[in-house]
């Protein structure tokens, strides 16, 4: 059962139901959702978890959404493996990474978007929307088609080939955007308030944000019930950031765990950096950018929890990395080549930003990190095509073989 | 009539300026501050203006020229 109790303002506090509400009608601060954890503590344990489906729904007492209904395409309980190459490469003795490619349409954004097609449709709702750089339009094609719900998804005309295709394969109504970036945002915005569908993101925030603590639970329960000592997170919205630490947290609240004492430390492009920026400048008040990056899925110029994730850094002791487009396809490549694993744009921040982080001596060489890979490679694979050795070409002899086998081989690239 | 909920950022040059004052006296829109934060480099405040919908437009357009940045209240809608 969910122990869901209202929503509540982050910034006055003011309580609301459990309606579809994304800010509070007195500061116009976010509202986030209340749990009765004295509730949770008395009737879940280690033990119940366990016994729970190989999913993110293993965790549903802390969701707000009933899971004997839920909207389930299998998201999340995804590897956390040992990166014992990559983190030899780095110098870094006990680095894990957390590997959420191998989600149902192969990001994150299944396991917020579970939580919010899920509450959507308890709600009412029976159209599904959201305006994306793709992953997100991915998760909410796929969700809707599952539960048989209409999906309206609105994408920048930009977009790369492989995310297009991966939101037209589930048959949403697919609507590409003209225009610069502020122009679809603020098309996107004016469209939220006129139409009453569920858009995923905006008045069903509060449910769709609780879906990214799942991430923080696996990883205790993953690492035997205990937390590691600093987390390596992407920051584009901010609010993955700040739920992984809210899913600790509420580990520790229901009494499954020590206190936790992590640090917590992002990562973003250069080409748009709000909060690593405002972060090397010592604010909290991040100045909006306009996105020019090639990692397209953390290209939010004004993240709505820019904020929070200014003040976690500060609370936890974590530090902000940022990195240009040739240190993120370096990145993607020292992560496949290392660890077996292809992430998209995004995971290639993480690794550029953990290798500088590292470099500058704020992770600790000992320190059990955790690194997160929020999405598949193949979603973006023109990000690296080029720069990648090509195939041998040969014919079909023995011959032809050799020769071409022994050239790179003697030139150190194969 | 409107109701229209928005963020302005302010870049350092407008710090010093009564840019919603000002706003308030060229177009037919109430302003109401629901919360701010300025320091000398930036700041922002969130806002409801009300008032006819073109005019409330008219105004957005007028902040937007004068070098203010203005978003939604929630931030940026587009996700990754």
């Amino acid at each position: 059962m969910s122990f869901a109790t209202n929503l509540r303002c982050r910034e006055c506090h003011r309580e609301y139901p459990l309606e579809a509400r994304h800010v509070c009608d007195f500061c116009f601060g976010p509202v986030e959702v209340a749990y009765d954890y004295d509730g949770i503590r008395r009737n879940v344990t280690r033990a119940s978890i366990e016994a729970g489906p190989a999913s993110l729904w293993r965790y549903k007492d802390f969701l707000p959404c009933d899971a004997d209904n839920a909207i389930d395409i299998g998201a999340g309980y995804t590897p956390l493996i040992r990166a014992q190459n990559l983190g030899r490469a780095l110098g870094l003795n006990n680095l894990y990474i957390k590997n959420d490619t191998m989600n149902p349409t192969w990001s994150f954004k299944d396991r917020v978007v579970a939580v919010a097609s899920s509450r959507a449709r308890e709600l009412g709702y029976d159209k599904l929307a959201c305006a994306s750089t793709g992953n997100l339009a991915n998760s909410v094609s796929a969700h809707a088609a599952a539960a048989g719900m209409e999906a309206v998804v609105f994408i920048p005309e930009d977009l790369e080939a492989g995310k297009v295709l991966g939101s037209s394969i589930y048959n949403p109504t697919l609507v590409k955007v003209r225009g610069n970036y502020d122009a679809v945002n603020r098309l996107c915005a004016e469209l939220a308030g006129s139409y009453n569908w569920g858009f995923v993101n905006v008045n069903v925030r509060a449910y769709y944000a609780e879906g990214s603590k799942t991430l923080g639970f696996e990883v205790a329960e993953q690492l035997g019930w205990r937390t590691p000592d600093h987390c390596v997170v992407p920051i584009a919205s901010g609010s993955l950031f700040v739920k992984i630490r809210k899913g600790f947290e509420e580990l520790y609240k229901a009494g499954l765990i020590d206190q936790p004492k992590i640090r917590m430390s992002g990562a973003q492009a250069t080409g748009c950096s709000p909060v690593a920026t405002a972060w090397r400048e010592g604010t909290k008040n991040f100045r909006p950018q306009r996105p020019n990056t090639i990692a397209k899925s953390l290209a939010i110029g004004n993240p709505a929890d820019g904020y929070y994730s200014l003040v976690q850094l500060e609370e936890t002791g974590g530090a902000c990395g940022m990195v240009d487009d040739p240190e993120i396809v370096a990145g993607m490549k020292l992560l496949a080549e290392t660890e077996g694993i292809f992430g998209e744009t995004a995971g290639g921040v993480t690794v550029a930003s953990l290798k500088q982080l590292a470099a500058e001596g704020r992770i600790h060489p000992d320190e059990l990190t955790v690194a997160f890979i929020t999405g598949a490679g193949f979603k973006t694979a023109e990000a690296v095509a080029d720069a990648l050795n090509p195939a041998l070409e040969i014919d079909a002899t023995m011959d032809s073989f050799e020769a071409a086998y022994r050239a790179p081989v003697a030139q150190g690239v194969a | 009539m409107a109701v229209k909920r928005v963020r302005f950022t302010f870049p350092e040059n407008l710090i010093r300026e009564p840019l919603i004052y000002n706003l308030g006296h060229e177009f037919r829109v109430i302003t109401n501050v629901r919360m701010a934060d300025v320091d000398e480099r930036t700041g922002w405040v969130l806002l409801e203006l009300e008032g006819d919908p073109d005019e409330v437009e008219r105004s957005l357009a007028w902040a937007t020229a004068k070098g203010v940045r203005v978003d939604p209240v929630a931030g940026d809608i587009v996700e990754g």
